[in-house]
């Protein structure tokens, strides 16, 4: 075994068949198998094993790019309940996209934000106002609903306000630190969530609790977005962007001084990195991504209400930075696919088996532990056994090293953006 | 308005004061733990929760078996009090050596995550459980006292209305006044209580001055959790009605009296405690007329929070606390 996997990990001719093989044969299932659950996690899997592949960078994104926009939805185009798969894969797509972002506020900046879906909730109800008739109540002029083709510039608006309320956010917490910046973030996500509930008077802009309904889908040059597939096309296109800014950020300056403020304020003040600034562009870049995808979130759900921005959803999204790893982007991303596909297909899954199972007389399930009721219990558990057995998450995150001899070595002069901390 | 406000507000100090117990004997135990470990132990709002569920489970179990009519009331109220006091506080103790303990050495932010998750599983256990139970988990619990003693504030001045007084919230007043001062006497007096100080300050050094600093830790644990219980008993029967979500708001209310009154300060929770109870009484009865009707009660949850951000913003250290320099 140990022989065959180094053998392996010197040929990446057979790596590349394997994964090749591999993606065929989970491809092909999920496309002449109606509902297997199991072959579509495998297929998705597919991309985990290429990540563990040894070719280059940009010959694994172009993969993982392929299998993204061709292989799945074509595989999945194949039986009845490709629109499901298309939801949890749309869903996948919104969960890592913010989870992207709280991983540069809790990851890389070392602030625990607990009250993260705030944003998404701004992003959200930034386009439901606008494309639906409710901001007439307070812009005179009957101008509204806006048309679907604005959505496409709400993604930017949405995002930039949802940055400017993580500025706001920012500037008065920056006084406090750890376990009570964490309790104030919670208090700040409460807070929103409970004025989205009760802002239907004096002006009735977010109407309460009834939520914003019939809000207007994306339209590209006449083709509406209606369908979860269709969706898909736009979540992803949003996430390679969103995957590329938080790579290219994490070795930029500002990612090494956020790197740095984690690890020691008050050092990494001494040696010139400007606090507030370095931690609040954490919060705005953060919120940014989730209001980008709050946007898209209400136009794919046409409905959007205060329920879908409690503080389980909050503190799902922490799960899956926690679970992925830290400040590490593809431990963010496993962390967040994990959790969704646990939530959205397996647990609901398990669930209707359970049922099932009950009905038929075999084995009596309480209602009372249905798993889909049990996601609080399944995620307390989750937090508690990465706490104490892989504080790290599935996948630790690594920073970059320069090699020992190029700084020994004095004849070739090292340039100053090449020397990376740590 | 000021004379509308000023009408009601016997009976919102009455109420504001019975929630402000409430709230200042939960944030003992909060202040107990972040004096001792220097962490917020998420998990006791939700202690305080399963406090409330295990006293209410008593009571039935003490219906059920006829011995409610047999007893006094008070002394069932007692026994079903400390039953839920030993529960919750061998709950905490557990809490802390599966979740906390081996923790004490990683990061601060992996232990509240870890604080976190207990939290969540407490509550969906006791959900479950209630559930599987009752069929449901929202639950009325059966009130012992339910006499109400009218205050003729009327007679006394035409610028107040008649306030009232359930028997329960005297007993919450007794029962919570006892506690704290059962608990300085404690913390001050005793000899475990000097250890737990002498921790507090500095785990090395008393450990090195033959205190077993596991032992006043567990025992912090069980103190503060105790409490928690208790409180949660105390708050069933004031309000009635109980679900396994009650714990993480009021544990949140009852952590920003902490912090009001200067965390890891006993006495400063007690005032945060009653500052913030009567505080949000006053704000929920009062926001609708002050702003003239457009925002209501349900904005009290928003006061809350603004105190606590305010607070922690001008003064971190808290109204009692002292302000600690960082090390470098």
């Amino acid at each position: 075994m140990g022989k065959l996997q180094t053998m392996l990990q010197a040929n990446k001719l057979a790596q590349g068949l394997l994964l090749a093989a591999f993606i065929l044969v989970t491809a092909g299932a999920v496309y002449l198998i109606d509902r297997s659950v199991t072959a579509f996690l495998l297929m998705l899997a597919s991309l985990l094993l290429l990540y563990y592949t040894s070719f280059s960078n940009g010959m694994k994104w172009s993969i993982a790019v392929f299998l993204l926009v061709i292989v799945i939805p074509f595989a999945t185009s194949g039986g009845t309940s490709r629109e499901s798969y298309m939801e949890v894969a749309t869903q996948c797509g919104i969960y890592v996209a913010m989870a992207l972002g709280l991983n540069i506020v809790v990851g890389f900046a070392g602030l625990l934000d607990m009250g993260f879906i705030a944003f998404f909730a701004v992003g959200a109800y930034t386009y439901g106002i606008f494309a639906t008739g409710q901001a007439n109540n307070f812009i005179s002029g009957e101008l509204f609903p806006l048309s679907g083709e604005s959505f496409w510039i709400f993604i930017l608006i949405g995002g930039f306000i949802a940055g400017i309320f993580g500025i706001l956010l920012g500037l008065p917490v920056l006084r406090v630190k750890g376990d009570y910046l964490a309790i104030v973030t919670l208090g700040f996500g409460e807070i929103i969530r409970i004025i989205f509930n009760n802002l239907e008077k004096p002006v009735n802009i977010t109407n309460g609790a009834m939520g914003l309904s019939s809000i207007q889908p994306p339209n590209l040059f006449g083709f509406q977005f209606t369908f979860p597939h269709q969706f898909y096309f736009i979540v992803i296109g949003i996430l390679l962007i969103v995957i590329f800014a938080v790579r290219r950020l994490e070795h930029s300056r500002l990612g090494r001084s956020w790197k740095a403020v984690r690890e020691n304020e008050i050092a990494a003040q001494s040696m010139g990195i400007p606090l507030i600034r370095t931690k609040l562009m954490a919060f705005a870049i953060g919120a940014s991504f989730s209001g980008m995808m709050g946007v898209v979130f209400a136009a794919k759900q046409t409905f959007i209400d205060p329920t879908s921005f409690t503080l389980i959803e909050s503190i799902t999204i922490l799960v899956m930075v926690v679970l992925g790893g830290m400040g590490s982007v593809p431990g963010v991303i496993l962390g967040a696919s994990l959790v969704t596909i646990l939530n959205l297909q397996v647990l609901t899954e398990f669930t209707s088996w359970l049922n099932q199972l009950s009905q038929q007389g075999i084995f009596e399930v309480p209602n009372a532990l249905s798993p889909s009721k049990m996601q609080r219990f399944i995620f307390g558990m989750i937090l508690i056994l990465v706490a104490i057995f892989r504080p790290n998450g599935l996948i630790a995150a690594r920073n970059r090293r320069l090699p020992e001899e190029a700084v020994k070595d004095p004849s070739p002069p090292v340039s100053k953006s090449e020397v990376q901390p740590d | 308005m000021f004379s509308s406000i000023l009408q009601t507000l016997p009976q919102v100090l009455i109420d504001g004061l019975a929630l402000g117990a409430i709230y200042a004997v939960v944030a003992l135990g909060y202040t107990m733990v972040y004096g001792i470990l220097e962490l917020i132990n998420f998990a006791h709002g939700e202690i305080f929760m399963t406090g409330a569920f295990v006293g209410t489970a008593v009571l039935f179990g003490f219906q059920g078996a006829g011995w409610l009519t047999g007893m006094p009331a008070w002394l069932s109220y007692l026994l079903i009090i400390l039953i839920a006091m030993l529960v919750t506080g061998a709950l905490g103790v557990g809490i802390e050596r599966v979740a906390y303990r081996p923790l004490r050495k990683a990061p601060k932010l992996i232990l509240l995550i870890s604080a976190f998750g207990v939290s969540f599983v407490l509550q969906d256990v006791i959900r479950f459980i209630a559930e599987l139970k009752t069929g449901n988990y929202i639950i009325s619990t059966p009130q012992l006292f339910d006499q109400r003693y009218q205050l003729p504030l009327s007679s006394i001045s035409s610028w107040f209305t008649d306030a009232s007084v359930k028997a329960n919230t005297l007993f919450i007043f007794v029962i919570a006044i006892l506690l704290m001062i059962g608990l300085d006497i404690f913390v001050n007096r005793t000899k475990w209580g000097g250890a737990m100080r002498a921790v507090a300050q500095d785990r090395e050094t008393a450990s090195l001055m033959s205190i077993n600093v596991n032992k006043v830790i567990v025992l912090t644990f069980f103190i503060g959790s105790a409490l928690g219980g208790s409180t949660g008993v105390l708050f069933a029967q004031q309000y009635g009605t109980i679900d396994p979500y009650i714990g993480f708001i009021l544990g949140l209310k009852a952590f920003t009296a902490a912090v009001l009154g200067g965390i890891g300060n006993i006495r400063g929770a007690m005032f945060g405690g009653i500052v913030l109870g009567v505080l949000e009484m006053f704000a929920s009865s009062n926001l609708g007329i002050l702003t003239g009707g457009n925002f209501g009660a349900e904005y009290k949850d928003v006061f809350a929070f603004m105190i606590l951000i305010i607070v922690l913003i001008f003064k971190p250290e808290g109204i009692f606390g002292k302000a600690i320099k960082e090390k470098v």
